[in-house]
This record gives C-alpha cells, structure tokens and sequence, in this order.
C-alpha cells in the first residue's frame, strides 16, 4: 500500500491535472460559441453559390463542352483527398475521426489499383497519416497563425487545387472533415468538389435565368469560386467541431478526475485511520504489560 | 403596389447586409453597369471591379467590391462576394492600401489576359475614389 505522503502527492497532482482540463473547457466553450456563430454564418453563402451552379448546370446547353471542373475529366485514375483536421490536440476523437474515415476511403481507393495522392491540411492529420502514407502526401499545409478560419486562407488552398487540376494532377478530389451537428455530435464527412457532384440535389426552380455573359463563361468563373468556398466551409465547420469535440473531451476529463480524487481521498484517510489505530493499539498494549 | 424589393448582399464569412426598401440598385456587371428595379427578368451576372450603389427608402448607400455574382429572382436580389467595402468607411490610407495591391497585381507580367483586365479595372475604380 502507498504511503501517506505519496497519495497526498498524487491528489494534489490530479487535482491540478483537474484544474486544466477546466479551464481548456471553459475555454474550448468560449470559443465554441464564437466558431458555431461564424459557421452559423458563413452558410448563407455557400448555398448560395451552391445554388447558382445548380440552375446554371441545369441550363447547360452543351454538356460535352462543360467546364472540366464541373463535369471531370472523363477518368477517375488520380484521387486527391483533402484531409483536413486540427493543429492543436486534446479534443478527443476528432482528429482520429476524420482519419478513420479517410484511411477507409484510401484502402478502398489503393484496392482498386487508382493513384492516391494526399493533402493535408492541419498538423495533427498529418502527424496521424504520414506513417502509412507517408509516400502519398504531396502536401501539408497548416493555419497554425490564424486565429479563426478565414476566407484568405481558404482561397489559397483552393488556388492550390485549382492548379494542380489545371496542370492534370489529378481527376478527383474529396474534402474530408467534421460537420458540426452539435456540441456532443460531429459527423465526419467526405465530400467529393471536383468534378462537383450535385446528384440527389434538386434545382429549386425550374425558372429560367437571362445569363449575362452566356453560361459558361459564367460557370468557369464560378466554379473555381465554389472550389474555394467548400472549402472555407469545411474549415468553419471543422472548427466549430473542434471545439465542441474539446469541450466534451474536456468535460469527460474533468468529471473523470474528481472521481479519482474521491477515491483517492477515501484512500488517503482509510490509511491515516490505519495508521492511527495501529499507534492507539501498540500504546495500549504496551500500556497493559506494565 | 409598392415598388421596392429585396437586396441581400452575401460575403463567405457573414450575411453582409440585408434590406428590403430597396428601389434601385446598379452594380458594375462584367459587360457594363446595370440597374435593376422590381419586376426585372431573373438573371444572373458576374462582376468586376466597381462601385454597388443601392437607392432606398431609408437612404442610399454605396460599395466597393473587388468580385462577385449577382442573382436576380422573384423580386430578390442576391450579391455574392469576397471583397467588399462601404463607401462611407474607406478613409484614405485604406484607399492608398487598396490601390497600391491592385497596382502590383495589375503590374504583375505572369497573369492572363482577364486578370490584367480586372487589376486594371480596380486600379481605375479606386483612383476615382477621392
């Protein structure tokens, strides 16, 4: 049995172990609010766009001639997947999430003989993956010095794809990250942008559009833009989820710890007691011998 | 019938503004200005570089924007932008900021044609800014 001093040693310990974790909660549910918000706002506009490509594809006149960025490029040899996670720890599954669900979709991809290639974006998925796939990540990109996801940081990543697709790197891209549902719920998703895949999604009118220039002038311009706004829009979200997924992590750890110092507490004076008995006992006996 | 509709200006990170006593808005669409008033045909557009200016009940109002599109429909018009400034708020080192980033991507000799055209178009909006 440990001694007194080392479980006072250890409580004192956990309980500053304890006093962390609450403060990253408290912490992790300010920022919660701020990132939910931003997200809460920034999907006015990626519906939008989304929306706008909707009913300009359905207007489409030459379908063979479509922009490549919304039809593909006719193969599906080279996938690209952006990964993308937290730069920071601690925020229980969800970095592990959204790589479980990633590894699944390479090991599906490398089983069908395609190419695989990789980005990363976030410094935990990179840490995460570049074991097994090191050879495959040609990319790492990390936003460890801006504070909250902004729209600059995602039109570079999206610039960055662009080209690559432009220059025939590859034929198909997926974005991998956490939709934020709520606080306890992050559902990690893989969303495929290039080429955009609208099937399941109704135009919500069937109205048409003067186009001023004609179409697809107007969808190459657009597309590009998407590319980038789905992408800002996985960062919000991602961060959002973030700090849900922290907040809860943190919680658990909270909670968890002052079980622990219950226990140890009860052990603590379960053995002081001990102690004391066993004193009380060798003075009354050594009493009695007299 | 009252003449006014819906304009709601969208940028990536907000919902930049939204008003509904609104009779007239010209934006600086690709192929020229162009105002729309209630009742016009749906249409959609994209932008270049200018001035947004927006005539209604409650006063009239102008933006820079740098890019974006325009969606006419059913009487509501929707912007949507990356960039995009009030007029009212963009002192003079702001202007002289702006400027002097168009001028440097207008300079720049790697990019196509459209690009050049469109860093010149800001460059030309914003020197009329003063």
């Amino acid at each position: 049995m440990a001694s007194l001093d080392d479980l006072k040693k250890r409580i004192t310990s956990v309980k500053s172990t304890q006093k962390i974790t609450k403060a990253m909660k408290m912490v992790a549910a300010a920022k919660l609010r701020r990132a939910q918000e931003s997200a809460e706002k920034g999907r006015p506009y990626s519906k939008k766009i989304n929306n706008i490509i909707l009913n300009l594809s359905n207007g489409i006149s030459d379908i063979e001639n479509a922009p490549k960025l919304l039809s593909g490029t006719g193969q599906e040899r080279v996938h690209l997947c952006l990964v993308m996670t937290s730069d920071r720890g601690l925020c229980g599954g969800f970095n592990s999430n959204i790589i479980k669900k990633a590894k699944n979709y390479f090991s599906k991809i490398l089983d069908e003989g395609k190419e695989l290639k990789i980005i990363t974006v976030g410094s935990k998925g990179n840490d995460q993956l570049k074991r097994v796939y090191g050879n495959k990540i040609i990319e790492h990109i990390s936003f460890k010095e801006s504070k909250n996801a902004n729209y600059f940081d995602a039109d570079k990543v999206g610039k960055m794809v662009i080209e690559k697709f432009e220059a025939g790197e590859f034929d198909v891209c997926t974005i991998f990250y956490n939709q934020f549902k709520n606080v306890i719920t992050q559902i990690p998703q893989a969303q495929q942008i290039i080429p955009l895949n609208n099937e399941g999604e109704e135009s919500s009118s069937d109205e048409s559009y003067e186009f001023e220039p004609d179409e697809d002038e107007i969808l190459s311009n657009l597309l590009p833009k998407n590319i980038s706004t789905q992408i800002f829009k996985a960062m919000l979200e991602n961060s959002a989820s973030e700090q849900g997924s922290r907040m809860s992590a943190m919680d658990n750890a909270t909670r968890n710890a002052g079980e622990m110092v219950d226990k140890l507490t009860i052990e603590y004076n379960r053995s002081r007691q001990a102690a004391i008995t066993k004193e009380l006992i060798e003075i009354i006996s050594g009493a009695e011998s007299l | 019938m009252t003449e006014e509709f819906k304009v709601e200006i969208v940028n990536p990170e907000k919902s930049f503004l939204v008003k509904d006593d609104v009779s007239e808005v010209v934006v600086p669409a690709f192929e020229g200005e162009m105002g729309i008033l209630k009742d016009h045909i749906s249409i959609i557009s994209f932008l270049k570089p200018g001035i947004i200016k927006i005539l209604s009940i409650s006063g009239d109002e102008n933006y820079y924007i740098e890019d974006g599109i325009v969606e006419f429909k059913n009487n509501n018009l929707s912007i949507l932008t990356s960039k995009i400034f009030n007029l009212a708020e963009i002192d003079k080192s702001m202007q002289q900021d702006l400027l002097k980033q168009a001028e440097e991507e207008a300079n720049k000799t790697d990019i196509n044609d459209q690009s050049k055209y469109l860093a010149d178009q800001k460059v030309e909006v914003l020197k009329t800014l003063n």
